[in-house]
């Protein structure tokens, strides 16, 4: 093996592990607080006005979608603002469950800070005001790790405490699938 | 609220930042029953650990003064492999004087236990600690559930009584240990342990988290406040008031965006809807003398600072960044500061 | 006996065409064994010496630099990667101190002061203080005992592979911002899956699962080599201090590392796959981790210290002219030290709130670990004392050692009591103690003792002048930081603060500490430099520079890659002492082949004749793949199942049997 090709092996090997970590660990500052770049009441699920093709995704979405730190802050507000209370621990109960592919009002991390932010339909309390922009992301990025969404690296296996399900590092990568809001 | 209270609270900055520090957080404050005998055992294990360092430090120089002489038991003349007999007798000696000075130090430090043990007993009051990251939830137990107070941060005891302090924690293993009054005991998920304290001296004391918990553990520090049993009794009867509902339209501009708003969602305000339980209890925040868990002393610009963007003065803390407007943040300090 | 007729030998019975073919072969082999080069009265002096040094040099370039298995050059690696780190985790500690010389600093963040004082804790006790001690000892030990060569090379080679790259790993995540912040032991539930997102503690666990299978390898090869490979008349009792100290080392890693390895191991798979070790909630436990760890904790310490005991007996022998005073009570000393070792990591949790009866008899433990260690103290001083002391910078390091050692294991005494620990663990004074014995207890001699081997290893000096300008000013730094440790540790300073209140009367020790950390490092410094001149500048070493006793100052400076012409043998424990002349050897190893003698465990007589493997690219592609498993498994389970392929093909190509090529000898039957 030339020192050529060990030194180039070595590089991409550095590289995939700096692209792998990027934002993954990456802990944002919350000293800067996130500004309102989305307007209120964003288009609630798969039927949008006008063209027939998905707003552009929210550039938030890089920030925390895949943000091991904020699934973890997300997971710490799920609990601490009783979301088991109507969801429980992605099962569902009085609210849909969130761990399984079936998304009424839209499975992007975008569209479920908006569904957390307004509220919805059938009981969904509105959290704008009560939580800042930046819980509320927060808690959506861990929503949609309860469905396997997000890169498995990323989300935890396990809270410190009772079982909830199968740990999060070992739910199977979920799919998006829009389901209609009428369905029970 | 006493007026010795009351004057101290300015001047604990001021002290606080004087060159000559008075053992507020040191193992020489003697604060309480359990610091004085911590002191004691440590003199006296200083007492024989320096003799033993001396008679170490005396054979050495002695035998590096004495390199020079005639006689030497070397290579050189071919008594490499001989010793004085003496010479096993003193190792013999060394090692039975090692001995029984530890063996000294071992008694002593066990009496020393039992007498901290037997200070403990007959514990008048109960306190439940449980830490979080980073601060401390304090709720004085009562076993009339409507005389409980449920305070944070700051920690007052009665002068002369055994409190037992039990210890929970809510996420990571926490420590909680204030130098002048007693050692430390930590808090640990799933475990309950308690220490119990004796307190000898009245004054302002503080403590400080000594496990390492996260980003934030440097700034998890508790003010203790030992005052005299009526003194004591009085700030009790004071922590159940509920907090008054403001006078001023500015402070009530500020309750209604503090018990409609985010604060609620975490903070409770006793006698308002503010009912969150996963922040500390606000009821009498501007009666304490620290902001934030001991990291900023209590006062008006710091609680500006805080409210606005906590981030900025403690990185990772739990409590986000409002960015409020101004009129609004006005309104809420000023609410804040009628929670005495 | 001569040729049979065909048909006469088919006639014959079994046993006798049995006896026949036996007494054929044996002659064709008796013919073969002549023509077998052996070193003796016939093959000495130059010749000899051309035809060893043929056999046993690696193939040169970068194949055969990876695939060296000669302990010499193995020994190097360990020693030159140990200092680097050394150096790096000296520059994170001075980060730490110019964060910490003023109150309420903003120089360093709190985020990246936790990853600095974590990755200085780390690099300091897994990447520097245990393998540094394992390289003075896999390249020195060898030469102590007079023998050509470790026993198992190769994984001696995979050893060294093995702790390059889990210290690579650990470094490359610091330095792309993904490295550990929970601290060097990595209490849980702060460092489990909730409390510490993404993957920075498990790249920590994992680099323990490096090092730890780089340091069981490496004491596995010292435990046999010693126990076996011993000149002929090394008994045990002859043996000197070094080689008993590594030996109980070596066996203290075997016992203590598999503990850490398993609450690692737990809580990769808790953070991994979600099992329970640690969640209280689940009937696990946060105390398990504290157990497990210092369990092997506390050893590990022992570990890093009793080696450099064994320098400290060494270098007081050399330098004060004869032996260590009461051999016997020395050696039972570490043994004792060794084993008592073991019972002591609950000293650790004095604070955790477990049953204080239970807390007693770890205290009376602690306490009584001391007494072996006294007693050593006394030897050396004792044979200051006996003998004529020259104050070369060696022994400067030894007075150093013991003026520093010695407060360091009193304060250990005081915090070994309970009353005393719950003030100050957790505490700058704790971190003064641990200070003062790593330090003054285990840096000191061995820097000490890398000017003593200098000349062997390199064969030239190095300079005394700046030897002696840097032990001063590695004394006067090192108690100038950490002597006022023990100050704002009494005055209430915990420890893992990324700053600190004004007003609490800490601000004057903790500038004391910063700046005398800037000494010690320009000490360290200037010894790296002195080093370095010294490789081309430094006075020629002849063979035994210090007239020294012990045998490895009986070949030349560096030896050459056979290490000795002919095995030495031995009389006495200070054999270059007592010898007039040439030593006595034992001749009759192969010079084709590589070959050492082995002998018995106690008495040392002649055993039989080693053959020792050849250059081999095996274990660093093992290396490879075991350390691609490893990664791989920070990241998902499945790396174990599908790993174990590539790890089984280089295992089995580094373990296929192998011929002697020529000339086989017969087998003893």
């Amino acid at each position: 093996m030339s020192s050529l090709f060990r030194a180039s092996l070595l590089a991409t090997a550095v590289a995939g592990i700096a692209l792998a970590g990027c934002n993954r660990e990456e802990h944002h500052s919350r000293a800067k607080p996130i500004g309102e770049t989305v307007p209120a009441g964003e288009s609630p699920d798969t039927i949008f006005p006008g063209s027939s093709s998905a707003p552009a995704l929210d550039p938030r979405a890089a920030l925390y979608d895949n943000n091991a730190n904020a699934i973890a802050q997300g997971q710490q507000l799920y609990l601490q603002m009783n979301c088991v209370g109507c969801h429980s621990h992605g099962g569902g109960g009085m609210g849909p469950p969130l761990m399984d592919d079936e998304w009424r009002y839209g499975g992007r991390i975008d569209q479920i800070a908006t569904t957390i932010a307004e509220g919805r339909p059938n009981g969904m309390p509105s959290w704008r005001g009560k939580l800042t922009e930046d819980q509320i992301w927060d808690l959506a990025a861990y929503v949609r790790s309860l469905s396997g969404l997000p890169s498995k690296d990323a989300v935890s296996s396990r809270a410190e405490s009772m079982s909830a399900g199968t740990p999060q590092s070992l739910t199977p990568h979920g799919e998006i699938k829009n389901s209609d809001s009428a369905q029970q | 609220m006493t007026w010795r209270t009351i004057s101290i609270a300015p001047i604990l900055p001021l002290l606080v930042g004087a060159c000559s520090y008075q053992h507020y957080q040191s193992d020489f404050g003697n604060g309480a029953v359990e610091d004085t005998q911590f002191l004691t055992l440590f003199w006296i294990f200083i007492a024989v650990c320096a003799v033993m360092y001396l008679l170490v430090i005396g054979f050495l120089f002695a035998s590096i003064a004495r390199r020079g002489r005639a006689e030497a038991n070397v290579v050189e003349v071919g008594r490499h492999h001989w010793s004085h007999p003496l010479m096993r007798s003193t190792l013999m000696g060394w090692g039975a004087l090692i001995g029984v000075g530890l063996t000294g130090l071992a008694i002593a430090s066990f009496f020393t236990d039992r007498s901290m043990a037997k200070a403990a007993t007959g514990e008048k009051l109960s306190v439940t600690l449980t830490g979080n990251q980073w601060w401390w939830d304090i709720v004085y137990n009562s076993a009339d559930a409507s005389k409980t107070v449920r305070t944070a941060n700051e920690l007052h005891l009665p002068v002369g009584m055994p409190t037992r302090i039990i210890l929970h924690s809510s996420d990571v293993i926490h420590s909680f240990w204030v130098p002048s009054l007693a050692g430390k005991q930590d808090l640990i998920p799933g475990r309950e342990n308690d220490i119990t304290i004796v307190p000898r001296k009245i004054g302002i004391y503080r403590g400080q988290c000594a496990e390492y918990c996260g980003a934030q553990h440097a700034h998890m520090a508790l003010v203790v406040v030992v005052d005299s049993y009526p003194d004591f009794l009085k700030w009790w009867q004071h922590q159940l008031q509920p907090a008054p509902m403001p006078t001023n339209p500015m402070a009530m501009a500020g309750y209604k965006y503090v018990t409609s708003g985010p604060c609620g969602a975490c903070h409770h305000i006793g006698g308002t809807p503010a009912s969150g339980l996963v922040a500390p209890d606000l009821t009498h925040l501007a009666s304490r003398k620290s902001l934030a868990a001991g990291t900023l002393p209590m006062s008006e610009g710091n609680l500006y600072g805080w409210v606005e963007d906590a981030q900025s003065l403690k990185p990772g803390v739990k409590m986000p960044t409002l960015a409020m407007e101004p009129k609004q943040l006005h309104a809420v300090v000023a609410y804040l500061e009628t929670l005495k | 006996m001569t040729d049979v007729r065909a048909d006469s030998f088919d006639a014959m019975p079994a046993e006798e065409r049995e006896r026949i073919r036996v007494e054929e072969e044996n002659r064709r082999l008796a013919q073969e064994r002549k023509k077998i080069a052996r070193d003796g009265p016939k093959l000495r002096g130059a010749k000899l010496e051309a035809r060893l040094e043929a056999t046993w040099r690696r193939p040169p370039g970068i194949i055969g630099w990876l695939a060296t298995v000669d302990h010499k050059e193995i020994g190097r690696r360990y020693i030159i990667t140990a200092l680097l780190f050394l150096a790096l985790g000296g520059v994170l500690a001075l980060a730490m101190r110019l964060q910490l010389a003023r109150p309420d600093s903003a120089l360093i963040g709190a985020e990246r002061y936790n990853q600095i004082f974590t990755m200085h804790g780390s690099t300091m006790m897994f990447l520097f203080a245990v393998p540094v001690m394992e390289g003075v000892g896999v390249y020195i030990i060898p030469l102590m005992l007079g023998t050509r060569s470790t026993a198992f090379p190769r994984l001696n080679a995979f050893s060294y592979f093995m702790y390059l790259f889990g210290g690579l790993l650990l470094w490359v995540a610091f330095v792309l911002n993904i490295g550990p912040d929970v601290g060097w032991f990595a209490y849980t539930p702060l460092s489990g899956p909730q409390f510490s997102p993404g993957k920075r503690a498990d790249i920590w666990a994992q680099m323990i699962t490096f090092t730890e299978v780089s340091a069981l390898a490496a004491a596995v090869v010292l435990v046999c080599t010693i126990l076996k490979a011993r000149a002929p008349g090394m008994t045990l009792a002859r043996m000197p201090l070094f080689a008993w100290a590594m030996l109980v080392q070596a066996v203290m890693i075997i016992f203590a590392m598999p503990a850490i390895a398993l609450c690692s191991s737990m809580l990769i798979s808790d953070r991994l796959i979600g099992t329970n070790f640690y969640n209280a909630a689940e009937h696990g436990d946060a105390l398990l981790w504290q157990h497990l760890f210092w369990f092997f904790g506390h050893p590990e310490v022992y570990i890093i210290f009793i080696p450099a005991t064994g320098f400290v007996s060494m270098i007081t022998e050399t330098f004060c002219r004869r032996p260590v005073f009461a051999h016997a009570v020395v050696v039972l000393a570490l043994i004792s030290t060794g084993i008592l070792a073991f019972g002591l990591w609950v000293h650790h949790m004095f604070a955790t709130g477990l049953p204080r009866v239970g807390y007693s008899f770890y205290t009376a433990a602690s306490m009584s670990v001391s007494i072996p260690t006294g007693l050593q103290i006394f030897c050396w001083l004792a044979t200051m004392w006996d003998g004529r002391p020259r104050f070369q910078v060696p022994m400067l390091y030894v007075v150093g050692f013991i003026i520093t050692f010695v407060i360091g294991g009193l304060t250990g005494v005081m915090v070994a009591a309970v009353p005393l620990d719950l003030q100050l663990h957790d505490t700058y004074f704790v971190v003064a103690h641990f200070h003062y014995v790593l330090i003054g207890g285990a840096v000191f001699p061995l820097l000490g003792v890398l000017t003593y081997w200098y000349p062997k290893i390199t064969g030239r000096m190095m300079s005394e002048t700046l030897g002696k300008i840097t032990f001063w000013l590695t004394f006067i730094g090192f108690h100038m930081t950490f002597f006022p440790m023990h100050w704002s540790g009494l005055l209430g300073m915990p420890r893992r603060v990324y700053t600190y209140p004004a007003g609490l009367g800490l601000e004057v020790p903790n500038l004391i500490s910063s700046i005398g950390a800037f000494v010690l490092a320009t000490a360290v410094l200037l010894f790296v430099l002195n080093g370095l001149f010294s490789l081309y500048r430094g006075a020629i070493a002849t063979p035994n520079p210090w007239g020294a006793s012990t045998l490895e100052w009986a070949t030349s400076s560096p030896p050459p890659v056979y290490n000795f012409a002919h095995i030495p043998v031995v009389e006495s424990d200070t054999p270059l002492w007592d010898v007039e002349g040439e030593l006595p050897v034992v001749t009759g190893l192969r010079v084709d082949e590589k070959e050492t003698l082995l002998t018995t465990v106690v008495a040392a007589t002649p055993d039989v004749r080693e053959p020792i493997p050849a250059a081999s690219l095996w274990p660093f592609i093992s290396a490879i793949a075991v350390g691609i498993v490893f990664i791989a498994s920070i990241f998902s389970p499945w790396a174990l199942a599908v790993g174990v392929i590539p790890c089984a093909i280089a295992l089995t190509a580094w373990f296929w049997p192998k011929e002697l090529k020529r000339h086989p000898e017969p087998v003893i039957s």
